[in-house]
């Protein structure tokens, strides 16, 4: 490789291996212990205070959490979101230089049901990780995916946003914590924790069909990652949490933008990968992990007795090349082994990405994608790639669009309600009205569940491919189906009446409803 | 002629499942004329320890990236890498960084 310009020497720069028993770069008298980026070596004392004033810093340069505000760790077990919640723990104690303010809880979603696991294997991991949850001192919640099965509509229906804070709200609203209770000691558990319940078998059944009805690795953990978000935004409302943080280092998220963008979800980088996410309105993702390395967080859980619990996923143990986030992962760690500045480069790009429309709050439930509650990117204009692929996949179905679906065998543990909703939909879903005498007809007839193609309207352009690969959507959760027939009424309605109304957009909005 | 070297093996972050779960190993190595280092013990692990899927811990000489290898409790970049020569009572740790063990 010539080496002609200085500007790219940085980024090729093979990983140089660095002195035996070297001195740490910062206080150059204790032997370093570890290398962090390219060259530079520690010492464990040094190491520890860069990696906890990085958490502390992350928070501050991002004011998104408020004093006194209630604030869900999403904790999987893993060395990343386990850090997390030492971090935290950390930050909270009493007589911490620049002490955290705000009042975690802890949730644990088992997967163990989607991933095949054995009912002792779960139990035993959810009790080791309850012991560690203990010793917190935080209130925590074990909570089984199988409940994703029963959430309410209101998950996937789009939740106002809440009034926009100014910048200057944060320094009063800090101040005027500080004066009011000078750093009190945090409130004790107000109730019992609530360990792992046991999971009737047949909803593990119910959730292993759903996953099992995508015929992809990659679309399976797709659907598994929206699951899981679902379940922890609504854990998040139910409880009275107003933000949640998640574990995602540095590394992950670099690997999550190169996969993102290989499954289409390339409008929804910024959400995907940024440190606040705001797509459910009322309650706000963050990630103060993504500065860190995935080799920084090893390295401080060892050193440091971080105790971490190993639960295996959809990929573990699987070939290279069985998903399309496998193969990212296994790109991006092969590149980085050689060029240590990879994941710190692809980091940096996404840092600027931002999102294009700012205001969530003017996009109504239309605009928005039914699974993943990003707005939509599948606009399709006449001359984009888009509408050349949806000609393309017309021309090549075999059988016509309007067939119904083949004769799928109702699950027998069904609610009584769905059935009735093939019945009549103008009953179900909480007793909307069905329309008029002119479009009752056509409204009444379309009294099925609906089908791929209905949902792909909903969706944006990646979750279409995830439910593309999905065998028969009737597998999915009640709670999507329901707002997606929901979803479908509003837009044919609208269609129906469109002529009569005065105003389009938000005035005739409001007539309707 | 070394004398044969007991080492303190772990297995971290999912490594653990490529050696039926077990986390803590205490070998010793046989003696053998040139001292031992990291590559030999690499290929020591993979004849005698390593259960299944040999592709998800060893790659070529060295370890699979992304799995971190720490030798008494320092990285392994600042003790020579795969060149190190491991010392009686030596504390050898594998940490899998990545998604799938």
């Amino acid at each position: 490789m010539c080496q002609v310009g200085e500007d790219d020497h940085e980024l090729l720069q093979r990983a140089e291996v660095p002195g035996v028993s070297k001195k740490c770069v910062k206080c150059k008298e204790a032997t370093a212990a570890v290398v962090i980026r390219a060259g530079d070596a520690f010492c464990r004392g040094c190491f520890k205070e860069y990696f906890i004033h990085k958490f502390r810093a992350m928070l501050g340069k991002n004011r998104v959490l408020f004093p006194g505000e209630k604030v869900l760790l999403a904790v999987s077990g893993g060395p990343s979101s386990c850090s997390m919640l030492a971090q935290v723990q950390e930050g909270l104690r009493q007589n911490a230089h620049k002490k955290l303010r705000f009042l975690p809880g802890i949730v644990f979603i088992d997967e163990g049901g989607a991933v095949g696991q054995s009912l002792e294997d779960r139990r035993r991991m959810a009790a080791e990780l309850q012991a560690v949850f203990k010793a917190t001192g935080f209130p925590f919640l074990v909570v089984p995916l199988e409940q994703v099965l029963d959430l309410p509509s209101s998950v996937v229906a789009a939740a106002p946003a809440p009034s926009e804070r100014a910048a200057g709200v944060y320094k009063k609203a800090v101040g005027r914590f500080i004066q009011r209770d000078g750093g009190g000691r945090q409130a004790p558990l107000e109730r019992e924790e609530t360990p792992l319940a046991d999971v009737p078998e047949c909803r593990t059944l119910l959730l292993q069909q759903l996953v099992g009805s995508a015929k992809t690795l990659t679309a399976r953990e797709d659907l598994l990652n929206t699951l899981r978000q679902h379940l922890l935004v609504h854990t998040a409302r139910t409880e009275g949490y107003s933000k949640v943080m998640l574990g995602d280092s540095c590394t992950r998220l670099a690997v999550k933008l190169l996969t993102s963008i290989s499954l289409g979800r390339g409008a929804q980088l910024a959400q995907d990968t940024g440190f606040s996410d705001s797509r459910y309105g009322d309650i706000v993702l963050v990630r103060p992990m993504r500065d860190y390395s995935a080799k920084e967080i090893a390295y401080y859980n060892r050193m440091f007795s971080v105790p971490s619990v190993f639960i295996p996923g959809l990929d573990t143990k699987t070939r290279d090349k069985s998903s399309i986030q496998r193969l990212t992962e296994s790109f991006v760690t092969k590149l980085q082994a050689d060029f240590p500045s990879t994941v710190s480069a692809i980091y940096r790009t996404s840092e600027k990405l931002q999102t294009a429309c700012t205001s969530s709050s003017s996009a109504d439930h239309g605009d928005r994608c039914l699974l993943c509650m990003c707005a939509l990117d599948t606009a399709a204009e006449n001359a984009s790639a888009f509408k050349a692929t949806l000609i393309s996949e017309q021309l090549s179905q075999k059988k016509p669009p309007g067939a119904p679906s083949a004769a799928v065998p109702e699950p027998a543990p069904l609610e009584p309600e769905s059935a009735a909703a093939t019945g009549q939909c103008c009953s179900s879903g909480g007793g909307e009205d069905c329309g008029k005498a002119a479009g009752g007809g056509g409204c009444c007839s379309s009294a099925r569940e609906p089908e791929s193609s209905d949902l792909r309207r909903l969706l944006c352009y990646s979750c279409q491919l995830t439910i593309r690969d999905m065998s028969s959507v009737d597998r999915l959760p009640v709670y999507i189906l329901s707002e997606a027939q929901r979803r479908l009424r509003r837009s044919q309605m609208r269609e129906q009446i469109g002529e009569f109304l005065l105003d389009q957009g938000d005035e005739g909005d409001q007539r309707m409803t | 002629m070394a004398a044969p070297v007991a080492i303190h093996l772990e297995f971290g972050g999912g490594a653990e499942l490529l050696f039926n779960g077990v986390k803590e190993h205490h070998v010793t190595l046989p003696s053998q004329s040139e001292p031992w280092d990291v590559k030999q013990l690499l290929v020591w692990i993979q004849q005698n320890l390593l259960k299944e899927r040999p592709e998800l811990f060893v790659q070529g000489d060295s370890v699979r990236p992304g799995i971190l290898v720490l030798i008494n409790d320092a990285d392994w970049e600042l003790m020579g890498e795969l060149d190190y020569q491991l010392q009686d009572q030596d504390n050898v740790v594998f940490i899998s960084t990545l998604h799938g063990g």
